[in-house]
């Protein structure tokens, strides 16, 4: 099963930019390992940066995805700029907003910026900025063997695309 | 008059200098005209599709577009006909291929040994800055 790390999609202009939400709950496993009591250290449970990174990888990689109508496999293939200037705690909520800077048949340029809100507070306040690179891998480019079908925009990512309204081509082949 | 016709190769290098830093997160000192990409640089493929499009950025104004298509300045899909290689080495075929598709390179000292994979490294500083030249004057 792959893991999503955004929960909503809530502005997506096709081509253009996307914002989606990921709220973070002390129900999530991981949070309790990150970071865990140590001698007379209390836990602190924060997101992981590199989990924060993961966001905008899915919202930017289903963006560039939606500009070809998801018939690219949208591979991430470079973080130009991951930058954080804060935690993300429980209870809290990450907005992550996409824009594209480049797309073409290689692939597309992104640039984002990271938010966190306060549980019910409605606002936001800007935590970082992450661009990133993304690679349309096909078999003539890549020196692996890829499935035929696309694997990337598979059905989990589905339900939170159908929230959207977007709609999105049946996938092909074996999964 | 665009911004870009008056841009002389020493201006070209400064702002290819700035695109390379940025991209391959490299001191200015280490951006000379001879750095191979790869071999000097360490650029990995995947820089290769960062560069073309900060460089499309860099040389971009709103009159005239610059636009790099895939494998324009960089190498791709060397391999699609098999007269061009023998074994792990260009022939002279292969050779009279790269020489058309990257007018912008220099191949003489690659010619002794057409290794496959070694000519990505023959992409220099001096190469970009000439292919950039070269598309500005078009």
């Amino acid at each position: 099963m792959r893991w999503m790390w955004i929960d909503q999609i809530t502005e997506l202009v096709p081509g253009k930019r996307m914002v989606a939400i990921k709220n973070v709950s002390l129900a999530e496993e991981h949070l309790h390992d990150h970071f865990a009591a140590v001698g007379d250290l209390e836990a602190l449970p924060v997101c992981p940066a590199s989990l924060i990174i993961e966001g905008m990888a899915q919202t930017a990689g289903i963006l560039v995805g939606a500009a070809r109508d998801f018939q690219n496999n949208v591979i991430l293939a470079k973080i130009a700029r991951a930058t954080l200037d804060a935690e993300v705690f429980p209870g809290q909520t990450i907005r992550f907003e996409a824009e594209v800077t480049n797309l073409d048949a290689a692939g597309a340029a992104t640039t984002g910026v990271v938010s966190r809100s306060d549980a019910g507070s409605g606002e936001w306040t800007v935590i970082g900025h992450i661009d990133l690179l993304f690679s349309h891998a096909d078999q003539s480019m890549s020196g692996v063997a890829l499935p035929d079908h696309n694997f990337v925009f598979g059905d989990n990512l589905k339900i939170i695309l159908q929230s959207t309204g977007l709609v999105v081509a049946p996938p092909t082949g074996e999964r | 008059m665009a911004e870009t016709a008056v841009l002389n190769r020493d201006e070209i290098l400064e702002k290819t200098r700035g695109v390379l830093m940025e991209a391959l997160v490299v001191d200015a000192d280490e951006v000379t005209p001879d750095a191979s990409l790869t071999a000097d640089l360490e650029a990995e493929s995947i820089d290769f599709l960062d560069i073309v499009f900060r460089l499309e950025k860099e040389f971009s104004t709103p009159d005239k577009p610059f636009k790099i298509e895939q494998g324009e300045l960089f190498p791709d899909n060397l391999l699609e006909n098999p007269a061009w290689f023998q074994g792990n080495k260009f022939t002279d075929e292969g050779m009279a291929m790269l020489r058309e598709r990257m007018p912008h390179v220099d191949f003489s000292a690659f010619d002794e040994d057409r290794e496959l994979d070694k000519v990505g490294a023959t992409i220099t500083v001096s190469a970009i800055v000439d292919f950039v030249d070269r598309k500005l004057t078009a």
